[in-house]
């Protein structure tokens, strides 16, 4: 070590010695506030101010963890949503059953790439980082968002949706690597955890954009979101977002494994709907919950996202559904990742229904729950929406500027 | 430097490009076979995969109580705080439709009795070998798997009483639900999910 590098040393400790007496000394008037924030471990990652308070919460009354410690589904409180980037200490959790999050070293962990191909392969996390990366912002959600009159807020109804900047490797990388045989047509992605959750993959979906992940928001995936290693397989319902990711073998047909399970359904039409997600968009202010002050100027805002790609466009209503005006993007329109969109409005005290509806970049148009019953030849009054839900939410302002879920 | 290192790089693609077939990298190691089939646990229609192994509903009776899943299912199989694995006697119920709104969620085994509503007898197999008992997966051996695959085959009039299941008998089995799902519809780039949907 030179003494140019002693010096720097010297310096930065220096200086942290003074911050360290500024915290004190402000703490001695009394202000511990600024002491907690300024502690050594919250210097090093830091946490947000505690009059932040938003949390996730656990979707239908359902304790997560439970008394036995397993991790149930919890939803993102969009409602206090900003931009289109999901904290990853927000981001929703769904699990298969009940289950504990799996510590998994990541030094030992390995990923698979065999079957139907030329060169089985297995890459440690160090081989997968050595190799060309891409960082893409794509939503995750779960089959169970509902826009029905089961919730009473956006959370409640919503928040069974994320969405992230996933970095890694991308799986047609390595499946060039593999070698993939002639007759291919699927892979199953499987994860490390207790039960081995796997999922069967079109191989079409699996050469276009998957991305074998290992950060998330600009660090390591969490946890809870299947460290060290997920699937992104962008547009598609969450249970394909296969965590903990250890194995993707190469096959020659659908392969009913352990999550295709409950997918299967008798009719082919809601199979379909039950895989990638459609053009779908909600106002997560004002919504379900909150409180207007009285008549005046609001920004309506929400998020709106597709799994057919990019929003091409966002249209909100005032009156219930009856007129559409466009509402303007407030951020990058990514495929298949949540996109932000806000509609000047002058409240102007008078009960009235907001409602917002996306449309994609294939043309797909958001339908309404009516539309949705329409096309399954449900009776009028009881319209519902099959696989997937991503029809239009609703949201009822009353004269005293109290919002409702206009389905409840 | 930079005149010089641009011919050769385009020489390194050009060989790239004409032998597709072979690795880019070069990173990552091969596998064993040995490796390869202790993770291989996916089984597929076919049983492929499946063990060498057997059982039978007889053996599967005791290992039902032994291994603990009458505490959670039901001594007789249904009727306990899990999913019921067993119809009702005398009863013999279509596979439950799930309920309203509700059509695709991931609560298969809460919307029907698995030895009926799975098209395929082998996922009733895969689903107890990597899934249970709840906080003892993957301690089961082959051989208790097919007979307690057996069991709730035998309990559901899917199979006789000493029927012996294994790697071969297992997958050949007719489901009473076999055509009773649709297939998985081919996926495409850039296409809507499903044509007319509004």
């Amino acid at each position: 070590m030179d003494s140019k590098k002693r010096g720097r040393r010297g310096f930065l400790k220096d200086a942290a010695l003074a911050g360290l007496a500024v915290g004190a000394a402000k703490s001695a008037k009394g202000d511990a506030v600024i002491a907690e924030y300024s502690k050594k471990d919250l210097i090093a990652y830091g946490e947000r101010s505690r009059f932040v308070t938003s949390v996730r919460t656990p979707v239908k009354g359902r304790m997560s963890p439970d008394a036995f410690g397993l991790v149930f589904h919890v939803s993102t409180p969009l409602q206090d949503a900003v931009g289109i980037i999901t904290p990853s200490s927000l981001h929703y959790v769904a699990t298969h059953r009940g289950s504990y999050v799996p510590e998994i070293d990541p030094a030992t962990h390995r990923l698979m790439i065999h079957g139907m191909v030329d060169r089985p392969l297995e890459f440690s996390m160090d081989d997968l980082k050595r190799l060309p990366y891409v960082s893409r912002v794509h939503f995750l959600e779960c089959l169970g968002n509902h826009s029905n009159g089961s919730g009473k807020t956006v959370q409640d109804t919503h928040g069974l949706t994320s969405c992230s900047e996933w970095t890694g490797v991308e799986l047609s990388l390595l499946l060039k690597e593999a070698g993939v045989q002639k007759g291919a047509s699927w892979i199953v992605a499987e994860g490390a955890e207790e039960i081995k959750g796997a999922s069967s993959i079109p191989l079409a979906k699996a050469l276009d954009d998957c991305i074998v992940c290992y950060a998330q928001n600009g660090e390591a995936v969490r946890p809870q979101q299947g460290f060290p290693l997920r699937l992104i397989v962008p547009g598609f319902e969450g249970i394909y977002q296969t965590k903990y990711l250890r194995r993707i073998k190469v096959v020659d047909r659908f392969y009913m494994t352990y999550n295709d399970y409950g997918h299967i359904n008798p009719d082919p039409k809601v199979t379909a709907l039950t895989v990638q997600w459609g053009p779908k968009s909600v106002i997560t202010f004002p919504s379900g919950g909150q409180q207007l002050s009285g008549p005046g100027f609001y920004e309506i805002t929400g998020l709106a996202w597709s799994g057919g790609g990019a929003v091409r466009r966002v249209e909100v209503s005032t009156d219930g559904g009856k007129s559409w005006k466009n509402a303007e993007l407030r951020s990058p329109a990514y495929r298949m990742a949540h996109t932000r969109f806000g509609f000047p409005w002058k409240w102007d005290g008078k009960e009235c229904e907001l409602q917002s509806r996306c449309t994609d970049e294939l043309g797909t148009v958001q339908p309404s729950l009516a539309q949705a019953g329409k096309f399954w030849n449900d009776p009028p009054e009881k319209p519902r929406s099959r696989g997937s839900d991503n029809t239009i939410q609703p949201w009822r302002v009353a004269s005293d500027g109290s919002v409702h879920n206009a389905h409840g | 430097m930079r005149t010089v290192r641009l011919p050769l790089l385009v020489m390194t693609l050009g060989a790239c490009s004409a032998w597709a077939q072979s690795p880019t990298y070069g990173v990552g190691k091969t596998p064993t076979a040995e490796e390869i089939r202790a993770w291989d646990i996916a089984i597929g229609p076919e049983g492929k995969e499946l063990p060498p192994g057997h059982g039978t509903a007889q053996e599967g009776a005791k290992l039902f109580l032994l291994k603990g899943c009458g505490g959670c299912h039901g001594v007789t199989g249904t009727g306990g705080r899990a999913p019921a694995l067993v119809k009702w006697p005398g009863n013999v119920p279509a596979p439950k439709p799930p309920p309203p709104g509700m059509e695709g969620m991931h609560m298969s085994p809460d919307t029907g009795i698995m030895a009926l509503r799975s098209p395929y007898s082998v996922t009733i197999w895969d689903y107890i070998n990597r899934g249970m008992p709840i906080g003892k997966e993957g301690t089961l051996k082959p051989d208790e798997v097919y007979a307690i695959t057996a069991f709730l085959l035998f309990k559901n009039d899917v199979i006789k009483e000493g029927d012996v299941m294994d790697e071969h008998s297992l997958p050949k089995l007719q489901m009473p639900n076999r055509n009773g799902f649709s297939d998985a519809p081919e996926w495409k780039p850039k296409t809507p999910r499903l044509v007319g949907y509004p």
